[in-house]
């Protein structure tokens, strides 16, 4: 292929091993750092591994334990910081399983890694310094918003930081600014999508011709559909806090898949049941380990999605392995418009209001193009009183705690006791109705 | 003298309300007064009986979520501004009313209204100084 940009071309079309090189050595310093951790020292310790030097090479890092989002629970809020907090310039955080949030710090460099890997991700689709990104991530602890900001205007772009929701703004900007690059979640765009016209702001009257498509896993079909229905084109982009956020895989101009940024995080597929190494092409939990984050060590985190790499190398010219779409998740993680929700953070919440009974259900399906979310309670009978406006209440009550937890409104429903079907497990309270296109 | 309305939670389901009524029915016990209090998704019917013991043990026993409210009934002129030569009385005294809803037959010429009151004690003192009748569960049984 002729013309392919590049941000950083020496890196991103690197020989193999000098892909390794680089991993191993930044490798050794991470360990280094990870030592600094009460989270890390005892693990790497009880490894063997108690000076950056005890890392002969990238196979050792399969002496390392895995560390999972649960290990992050039980370290906050600082049991994995490797830094003095004077030296941390930023906090970054998502929701965890239950009530205790995984937090994830930066340091000033480490801010200024991630950024540059936005900044390759986005040369990579083939944005330039002259388009007018409109971020329609939402901004604050989730990585999405400012994580692209950032890239962006390392690209040299304007950048509008609208910000989530609002469509009726968000297209009113599009507008006013001839927008051309937009970041925002396939269902949202297809939402966007579906109010156009209706104050009278018309396709015709945009200027879109690129979207990074990303929070939240999605089909080939669905990037067709956007692609077809707003004639632009679709790119694909992958990312979690805990190893930064968006930056960590993003396709190229070929959109063939996600360049994962090897000389940034050591990708490894696992079978989720035993822990074994995979090879390419195989389908299994991808695991990663972060390298270049001095503040927030990472090594081998269990992302419970599910995915492959390919092995074969790509059109644009990259070396960096390929990441398929996430086909699915190893727990229970129910992605709503983007947002991260566990089930246990719901039950959770409403387990410690006395009006709602034990028994509840979480059900899932789509108003359009977005997700909904309903949670289902059946009412303790002998606190009813009556009055509908207390049932009211109680209702609205149930909206506020499960937002103050998860960050998105749910509908609730109030039910008669003996009305929900029982379940004996977790997993089988939630009822996802989504399409599977 | 107050009166037992009988509230029942129902959630939005097709035949839920005839579920309550065919239970009533069945055993001969008669709906006087009904409304219901409806939102989004679930409503809350609340009805007056001829025999309010006997059917709250009885929705309580068929698993509905049922309870006691204590409303009082009155008679109202059942002509042009009746209710609202009340509504006045009431209204001069202080009384919040929290809804109202009418029976299905009355006693004489005039109408009955079910009233919901914040506060029923004084709410009763205010109607009686104003010799506004206010029916007994007898005369409710009787109807």
């Amino acid at each position: 292929m002729t013309d392919v940009p590049f941000w950083n071309r020496e890196v991103e079309t690197a020989e193999r091993s000098r892909i390794e090189q680089i991993q191993l050595e930044r490798l050794r310093q991470t360990i280094g750092w990870a030592l600094k951790t009460a989270l890390y020292r005892k693990r790497l310790n009880q490894a063997g591994i108690n000076a950056p030097d005890d890392i002969k090479s990238l196979g050792d890092l399969r002496r390392i334990p895995f560390t999972t989002k649960d290990d992050l629970r039980v370290s906050f809020p600082k049991g994995h910081l490797a830094v003095d907090m004077g030296e941390v310039l930023r906090i970054h955080s998502s929701s965890g399983t239950t009530g205790i949030p995984t937090v994830i710090y930066y340091c000033r460099d480490d801010v200024d890694h991630w950024t540059d890997l936005l900044a390759r991700s986005i040369v990579a689709t083939g944005a330039v310094a002259t388009d007018i990104f409109q971020n329609m991530m939402t901004y604050g602890f989730f990585t999405g918003g400012l994580g692209l900001h950032y890239g962006a205007e390392r690209v040299g772009m304007t950048v509008i930081p609208i910000g989530g929701g609002n469509t009726k703004r968000q297209i009113q900007t599009m507008k006013d600014f001839q927008t051309t690059v937009v970041h925002v979640t396939p269902s949202y765009l297809l939402h966007i999508h579906s109010k156009l016209g209706e104050d009278g702001i018309e396709l015709k009257d945009l200027a879109l011709r690129k979207a990074f498509i990303g929070a939240e896993p999605h089909s080939e079909n669905t990037r067709r559909k956007i692609q077809d229905l707003l004639h632009i084109d679709a790119y694909n982009s992958y990312g979690l806090s805990e190893l930064n956020g968006p930056g960590v895989a993003f396709e190229c101009v070929c959109k063939k898949d996600m360049h994962l940024w090897e000389d940034a995080y050591i990708a490894e597929i696992i079978d989720p049941q035993t822990g074994e190494n995979l090879k390419d092409g195989q389908e299994g939990e991808l695991v990663l380990t972060n390298v270049v984050r001095r503040a927030t060590p990472m090594l081998r985190y269990r992302t419970r999605d599910l995915a492959f790499l390919h092995p074969q190398g790509c059109d644009c010219g990259r070396t960096h392995r390929r990441l398929s779409r996430i086909l699915g998740r190893t727990d229970d993680m129910l992605i709503i418009n983007g947002v991260n929700v566990f089930p246990s953070q719901i039950e959770e919440k409403i387990m410690k209001i006395p009006e709602v009974a034990t028994n509840y259900q979480i059900h899932v399906d789509k108003k359009g193009a977005l997700d909904r979310l309903t949670v289902k309670v059946e009412i303790y009978p002998k606190l009813f009183l009556g009055e509908a406006t207390k049932l009211e209440a109680l209702k609205h009550k149930i909206v506020e705690e499960l937002r103050a937890s998860i960050t998105i409104s749910p509908a609730v429903e109030l039910h008669e006791p003996g009305s929900l079907p029982v379940y004996e497990g977790k997993a089988k309270r939630v009822v996802d109705e989504r399409p599977k296109d | 003298m107050k009166i037992t309305q009988i509230s029942v939670f129902l959630e939005n389901r097709k035949g839920r309300l005839y579920d309550v009524c065919s239970l009533l029915g069945n055993h001969g016990i008669n709906i006087r007064a009904l409304t219901i209090a409806e939102t989004e998704s679930f409503g809350v019917l609340r009805i007056v009986v001829d025999k309010s013991d006997q059917a709250i043990k009885l929705l309580r026993e068929n698993q509905f979520v049922a309870n006691f409210t204590d409303v009082v009934a009155i008679e109202v002129p059942d002509k042009p501004g009746g209710l609202a030569s009340i509504l006045k009385t009431l209204a001069e005294h202080d009384v919040n009313i929290e809804y109202m809803y009418g029976f299905v037959e009355k006693f004489s010429d005039k109408a009955l209204l079910v009233m919901r009151f914040e506060d029923t004690d004084f709410a009763q003192q205010v109607l009686a100084k104003q010799n506004i009748h206010v029916v007994t569960s007898k005369e409710i049984e009787g109807l």
